[in-house]
């Protein structure tokens, strides 16, 4: 049985005079990895920003987890269980990792220092940097530090816009490997601009342009597709 | 020498009377990024009201408790009222706070007269010691104390426990404090009002220190406040406290041998530290 998380109808958002999403339709099945395509200024980190209420949607519906939170607050959609890693990864770069840590623990419970030290085994480097300031982390450890960051609570959705970005192949590489764990524990929506990635990790993909949906479906069908690649990602 | 010492202990007293006004200034203007003239008008408010309810209690402990409350309150209804519909918007916050600055201080004359209103040091706080040829006046010694429990409390607040984490992780990024679950707007809203009611605790203690009050010494204390955090570092609470000082210790030798240079060293001060160092003189100011 697969149970939808999260659903996106006829989703619309402007950003000041600006129309960037024109009509997003989305869904993440929980347990999958929902991966977002498009080229760039397609409009998939604004889907992102407007599912964790940062940029409000104008028209449409976000339904999570059976609730609509369309209209919450950033907060409000977090302390749901969502998570979210954003495109420059968001670190407080005066606090060490470690009180980076401190600010996103919601509930300081046994269970969740567990997952801080589960975490900390995914990403060795955070814990031999624990007490270095997040500014003076490498781009790769910044990412890992975003993301433990949205996975330490008890985060049902993940939502991590392009981990990849900027970073040195061997570092993408130890990024993809904890996506992977991380999927066992959440379900995730990511955006990925590296196709080679998104196709190791997705299990469905939905294809954004101009800020509307065009395209979705598994990422094997995707993978098979040429004439879809070509024309909406350039590939091929 | 004796001399020397005597004008070391009344500059720094004042720098931890300046200091207390500046920790408010510290939090709202260093890290908020807010410039509240009000601040002066709380100053004013707590030291009326510290005054009022310690006259009414017969209590110096009291009073001072009756001012942060009343700090608290103003503070409350300034950020609600004022403050929110100008956040980002430096312009409009220096003339809508100047504003209530000047209704604050006018509330004043109303609710408490025109007249200033002389103040005794409490009798326990009173008198002097005299060490050698030096006279240690009591009550400066009180203040010098409270100065630097205050300054230890803030650090360990900022630095130690949750809420200040989570206050200076607010200052650098509010967005991801958001979407981290945390509503930064309560958490800004209190860090204003506690700033206010530092504002407002600094006035009940400058009120037997200066001997009387009135309604207009709001906006001379707060313009000192802002010199002091602008020397000391944006948000820096160590750079604040330094500048107090220095400010203080400025004022008193000044007023000794340069009488005619005393009001101005402050802005001499300010300019150089401007023109040399313009971050400030404790840099890496967020972290405190």
């Amino acid at each position: 049985m697969m149970n939808s998380l999260l659903n996106l109808d006829q989703l619309q958002t402007h950003i000041g005079q600006y129309h960037i999403l024109q009509g997003i339709q989305f869904e993440a099945i929980e347990g999958e990895v929902s991966v977002l395509l498009g080229r760039n200024g397609a409009g998939k980190t604004t889907t992102l920003k407007t599912i964790m209420g940062l940029t409000p949607a104008s028209h449409g519906k976000v339904i999570y987890d059976g609730q609509d939170i369309t209209k919450r607050k950033p907060y409000d959609i977090a302390n749901l269980g969502i998570g979210y890693v954003p495109e420059d990864q968001g670190i407080f770069k005066d606090l060490t990792v470690e009180e980076n840590m401190k600010v996103a623990i919601r509930k300081e419970t046994d269970e969740v220092y567990e997952k801080q030290a589960y975490i900390l085994e995914l990403f060795p480097d955070l814990k031999k940097f624990w007490k270095k300031a997040g500014g003076h982390l490498s781009g790769g450890q910044k990412q890992m530090l975003s993301m433990a960051r949205a996975f330490v609570n008890d985060s049902k959705l993940l939502l991590i816009d392009e981990p990849s970005k900027g970073l040195a192949p061997i570092v993408v590489e130890k990024v993809m490997e904890a996506i992977t764990e991380m999927k066992k524990k959440t379900t995730i929506i990511l955006v990925e601009q590296n196709f080679i990635m998104a196709s190791r990790i997705g299990d469905t993909y939905t294809l954004i342009d101009d800020g509307k949906t065009v395209h979705s479906g598994s990422m094997a069908e995707l993978i098979g597709d040429e004439e879809l690649k070509r024309k909406y990602l350039g590939i091929g | 020498m004796d001399l020397f010492i005597s004008l070391f202990i009344n500059g720094l007293a004042t720098g931890m009377l300046i200091f207390l006004l500046a920790a408010g200034l510290t939090l709202i203007f260093g890290l908020m990024d807010v410039l509240n003239f009000a601040h002066g008008g709380l100053f004013v408010w707590g030291a009326y009201s510290g005054i009022f309810v310690y006259t009414w209690s017969g209590s110096f402990i009291v009073g001072i408790l009756g001012a942060i409350v009343t700090g608290f309150v103003l503070g409350w209804i300034t950020e609600k009222l004022i403050i929110t519909p100008v956040y980002g918007n430096h312009v409009q916050q220096i003339l809508i706070t100047l504003g209530f600055m000047l209704v604050l201080s006018e509330c004043i004359k109303v609710v408490f007269g025109p007249n200033s209103i002389p103040v005794d040091v409490p009798s326990y706080l009173a008198g002097s010691w005299e060490i050698g040829e030096v006279i240690v006046i009591k009550y400066r010694i009180f203040i010098i104390v409270i100065g630097l429990v205050i300054f230890g409390i803030f650090q360990y607040v900022l630095k130690k426990t949750k809420i200040g984490l989570i206050v200076r992780a607010g200052v650098m990024d509010k967005e991801m404090v958001q979407v981290l679950g945390i509503n930064i707007k309560r958490v800004f809203l209190f860090v204003f009002m506690t700033g206010s009611a530092m504002a407002a605790f600094g006035g009940m203690l400058m009120a037997p220190y200066s001997g009387v009050i009135y309604a207009e010494m709001g906006m001379e204390y707060a313009i000192l406040g802002f010199i002091v955090v602008v020397i000391g570092g944006m948000g820096s609470f160590s750079g604040s406290l330094m500048a107090a000082i220095l400010v203080g210790l400025a004022g008193s030798f000044m007023a000794y041998y340069v009488p005619y240079l005393s009001l101005a060293v402050n802005m001499i001060l300010m300019a150089i530290v401007l023109i040399f160092r313009p971050q400030g003189l404790f840099t890496n100011a967020k972290e405190g």
